[in-house]
């Protein structure tokens, strides 16, 4: 069952006010990069609970989905 | 939504039973089919399901999500009146131009909702507000029910009567004494009946079951005409003393001396409602000589409407205060000659230099030395800002 894990982001904010994840830190404390924020949108998690603007970004070749609620950061862990 | 391992099992909201207010708020559809009903207690409704699941209410996340669903409201129409805080009436006549009719707006919010905040929502798409709340409660949940102008006889008056906005418990029961059972047969009643038995509300209900009502949604961001400031409290444990009363008194006379200071309003008249033990309710109300915001004197009218008032057959359990007739803070008012109206003069400054402390450093920066012991009140009470009232007509 898919668990909520909140995690450190590093953002970029252009003068736009636009956000952009460049990296988590996961609970463990690796740093995985954000390869590209192929899509954003508001959205809910079926899986874990909750809503926000969701990302869908690709981190090592793979697509998964970070979401921000009300400044925090999470995604849904295996 | 919150906690997705919740789905598809007997879920309840319930309320704290140490404070006392441990019934049953909100319930899944899981706990419905079981028989647990809103307002009961939460042993009965364990009785009926025993995994029931109770959790607690989270009031901000509530808030939150209301708010979130009133942004996509937004998108379609202006025209927004809440009814409480999670259901609401949207007017969209203008908007089809630009989004489709009624029923592909309201598809369109329902899916919209459910991918953006993962909740389900019921929608009645009708030509007025009473046939559109009633369609919201026919399908539930995840559903559009609509109810159009051609064929709405077939489709509600075999509908029971108390499916109607405006027909609770009471007129129910009254309606059924006198052969009236479904909503078809309340719209053919003749309505010189209705009126002699119910008064105006008899007409209102006839209109409503006739399809013609003609009330207008309001604008978003409209606010009625404040009729009166109160707050109420169900206390820890039984009040058992006048001195007890009048701590609860003079707590929630603060919060009312605030609300009516925020509005600019002040009150020429006192409201309090007092619930025993045995859960029996009373109103009392008093005139004031002259119109004030003030706590203690707000609340030092409360005492004195209560000490002459209760009777003490039974505890206290749960008390309000209102705050009525209210008036501009800045009307008028006319004194006499036979009061010290300077002491009047100096309890507004003082309350209001106690209210400029509260605002700069807290609530509790600054508070009646009697309101430091045990004074019986729950410690959290969120304030409700939305709450169902009448129709924007």
């Amino acid at each position: 069952m898919a668990r909520k894990v909140y995690v450190d982001v590093i953002l970029q904010q252009d003068k736009s006010g636009n956000t952009v994840p460049l990296s988590i830190r996961w609970e463990d404390g690796s740093v995985f990069e954000v390869d590209r924020v192929l899509y954003k949108c508001r959205a809910a998690s079926l899986k874990v609970g909750g809503c926000g603007m969701r990302y869908t970004v690709r981190i090592m070749g793979k697509e998964t989905y970070l979401f921000e609620d009300d400044g925090r950061w999470f995604v849904e862990a295996k | 939504m919150l906690n997705p391992s919740l789905k598809g099992k007997p879920v309840a909201v319930g309320g704290s039973a140490e404070s006392r207010h441990g019934i049953i708020l909100a319930k899944s559809q899981e706990a419905k089919r079981c028989g647990v009903k809103t307002g009961e207690a939460l042993w009965e409704a364990r009785q009926k399901c025993r995994d029931l699941i109770i959790i607690e209410p989270h009031f901000d996340e509530y808030m939150k999500y209301s708010e979130f669903a009133h942004e996509i409201y937004r998108r379609y129409t202006d025209l927004i009146e809440p009814f409480g805080l999670d259901e609401c009436w949207l007017d969209v006549s203008a908007s089809s131009a630009a989004f489709g009719d009624g029923e592909r707006i309201a598809q369109e919010i329902r899916e919209t909702v459910k991918f953006e905040l993962g909740l389900t929502v019921s929608i009645g798409v009708s030509f007025n507000k009473i046939f559109a709340k009633l369609g919201s409660d026919i399908k539930k949940p995840d559903a559009v029910t609509c109810i159009g102008k051609e064929g709405f006889k077939e489709q509600i008056w075999t509908l029971p009567a108390s499916d109607l906005l405006g027909v609770g418990r009471a007129t129910t029961r009254k309606l059924e004494n006198y052969g009236i059972f479904t909503i078809g047969q309340l719209a053919k009643t003749d309505l010189s009946f209705l009126r002699r038995v119910f008064g105006k509300c008899g007409e209102q209900l006839w209109v409503y079951a006739n399809g013609l009502d003609a009330s207008r949604v309001k604008p978003d961001g409209y606010s009625r005409i404040v009729k009166s400031v109160g707050h109420g409290i169900t206390c820890v444990a039984d009040l058992v003393n006048p001195d007890e009363v009048w701590k609860v008194f003079l707590q929630l006379s603060q919060d009312v001396s605030r609300r009516l200071k925020e509005q600019s309003l002040s009150a020429k008249g006192v409201q309090i409602s007092v619930k025993d033990n045995q859960l029996i309710s009373r109103q009392f109300q008093m005139i004031l000589p002259l119109a004030t915001q003030s706590a203690i004197e707000l609340a030092k009218a409360a005492i004195e409407l209560f000490n002459s008032n209760y009777k003490w057959n039974f505890d206290v359990r749960a008390v309000t205060v209102r705050a009525i007739n209210l008036q501009e803070a800045d009307s008028p008012s006319q004194l006499d000659l036979f009061n010290d109206w300077s002491k009047h003069d100096k309890q507004e400054k003082i309350d209001n230099a106690v209210m400029d402390i509260r605002r700069r450093f807290g609530k509790q920066a600054i508070f009646n030395c009697c309101l430091m012991q045990e004074k019986k009140i729950p410690h959290h009470k969120p304030e409700i800002s939305v709450m169902p009232a009448p129709m924007f007509k």
